[in-house]
């Protein structure tokens, strides 16, 4: 059985890219044979993430055009086992991605046996996120703890529950879950920012996961290396209970309260 | 000497919102908007065929006068009951009283962008029948019913519900409310957590910024009297 994931949220730059890779690759370690396809025709930024920029030759778009066939277009990741990734076109006209091709690529991912297929989600409401969410059993929204996010969010949900093809056919919405991230337990507390809490009443959907504002984030993709692999950070460990989470495992929330580093803590080195 | 003499006022303004259906033109071609038009009609409810209609241009830069004479009349020959023109750049309040209308111009206007389309409106249950909703509400999303309208989840802001009964949230309000849409005055909101947008009843309105303090984020019953909307804590 293959599932299909959509990694979503309607507002840019909130990380779906990090948490489709993030997510990607804590499956593969696993064990679970797992494709992360970037779905951001124009704007591909996966392989960077995924440190696998100097081997694309193929993307997304040749596939579906069939100018190559899917096994050329996959990427095998050097360092997780059965890790694939399908990067994007940069240059191609978005127009190229129609839900029938889509739909033979996602055939042929079931075929070669994969468990899991993620598919990381263009911002915004429009075709480019549809597409990508057309196929989906299952939804992961992304969500910054702040207003604006959080309302394309909501937004997101509701069109996710009428166009899905599993909406389309009548069979309901697809299961959803919120990963908050960028979290910031001290803006939190200065009122800065919305809480946990907060967001999950508003959206009102099962919590997969909290991920704080990490540094490790950014030399995660500086160094092309999804931030699940820095194991010891603690964006990392976050994400590592969020596949755990996803895989139907319970584990607290961690990263949810602010570090009280006071004049007491400095002076003593307490951590 | 002059003696002071007030007169008795006859009338008064009130804040109202009505509730308007705006039919939105692609093409003027009498012959075509005939024939779409008159089966749209035997397919609609009786609402949409009684609803005052505000008549919108996709593409006002091109519509002639002639063009748009012939089209009202067309529409008026079929028994649509058209108030008003939506007002822009092209279309203005002459052009309007021109074609007997009234000129107004549509909330966000053109500004607003068309292409992300609305959710489909859940379709309208039948009239006196109850509709229940046990999903969230998202923004964006919109709930009619033909009589009255339960939900049993949050209602996200940016999301509206129109009914033309009764309103019950049994959990947090954040989007609009319109009861009694078709201005039945008894129409009542019960919620279990205010925190809308706004709330109507019979077209009598209060916007987030009015609702009375000591109800906000509680549990409230509201009512219409008169012209005034009554809150009320529902224990
Ligand atoms: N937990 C985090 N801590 C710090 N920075 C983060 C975190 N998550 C994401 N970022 C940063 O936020 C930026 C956007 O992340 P990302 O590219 O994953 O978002 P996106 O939702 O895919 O964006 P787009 O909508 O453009 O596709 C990046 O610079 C990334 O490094
Ligand atoms: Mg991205």
């Amino acid at each position: 059985m293959t599932k299909i994931v959509v990694v979503t949220s309607g507002k840019g730059g909130v990380g779906k890219t990090t948490t489709s890779a993030a997510l990607a690759t804590g499956l593969a370690q696993r064990g679970h044979k797992t494709t992360v396809i970037d779905f951001d025709v124009g704007l591909r930024n996966l392989d960077l993430i995924m440190g696998c920029e100097r081997r694309v030759v193929y993307d997304l778009v040749n596939v579906i055009n069939g100018d190559a066939n899917l096994k050329q277009g996959l990427i095998k990741d050097k360092r997780v086992e059965d890790l694939f990734i399908l990067p994007a076109s940069q240059t191609r006209d978005k127009d190229a991605l129609t839900l029938e091709g889509v739909e033979k690529v996602l055939e042929g991912l079931k075929e070669m046996g994969m468990e899991y297929i993620i598919c990381d989600s263009p911002a915004g409401i429009e075709k480019g996120a549809l597409t990508a969410a057309y196929f989906a059993d299952e939804a992961v929204v992304v969500t910054n703890p702040e207003v604006s996010s959080v309302r394309d969010s909501d937004r997101i949900l509701g069109i996710l529950s009428s166009k899905t093809r599993k909406a389309e056919r009548g069979e309901g919405d697809i299961p959803a879950s919120l990963l908050l991230t960028r979290y910031s337990p001290e803006r939190v507390e200065r009122g800065e920012m919305l809480s946990v809490e907060d967001v999950k009443d508003i959206l009102a959907i099962d919590l997969l996961g909290v991920i704080p504002e990490s540094q490790a984030v950014l030399n995660a993709s500086n160094s092309g290396a999804p931030v699940i692999l820095d194991s010891e950070s603690d964006a990392g460990k976050a994400y590592e209970d969020a596949v755990a989470r996803f895989l139907g495992e319970q584990r607290p929330h961690r990263f949810l309260t602010a570090n009280k580093k006071g004049l007491f803590g400095r002076l003593f080195g307490a951590q | 000497m002059t003696v002071a003499f007030e007169e008795k006022a006859v009338l008064e303004f009130k804040g109202r919102m009505l509730m308007m259906t705006v039919l939105l033109l692609k093409d003027l071609d009498p012959n075509t908007l005939h024939r779409q038009v008159s089966q749209r009609l035997d397919e609609a409810a009786q609402w949409l065929r009684d609803a005052p209609v505000v008549v919108d241009l996709a593409d006002p830069g091109s519509a002639d006068q002639v063009g748009l004479m012939a089209a009202v009349d067309t529409l008026r020959g079929l028994g649509v009951n058209l108030v008003a023109l939506a007002r822009n750049e092209h279309l203005d309040s002459d052009t309007a009283a021109m074609l007997g209308l009234g000129s107004i111009s549509l909330a966000g206007g053109r500004d607003v962008p068309r292409s992300a389309e609305p959710a489909p409106a859940e379709q309208p249950a039948e009239p006196g029948h109850t509709l229940v909703i046990d999903q969230p509400v998202r923004s964006g999303q919109q709930i009619y019913s033909r009589g009255d309208l339960i939900v049993l989840a949050p209602v996200s802001t940016g999301a509206e519900l129109l009914a033309e009964g009764h309103i019950h949230v049994y959990n947090t309000l954040r989007g609009r409310a319109l009861a009694g849409v078709r201005g039945d005055q008894s129409a009542r909101i019960f919620c279990q957590k205010l925190d809308a947008e706004l709330v109507s009843i019979a077209g009598i309105y209060r916007v987030a910024e009015d609702l009375p303090e000591q109800h906000r984020k509680q549990a409230v019953h509201i009512t219409l009297d008169g012209d005034a909307m009554r809150f009320a804590d529902l224990k």
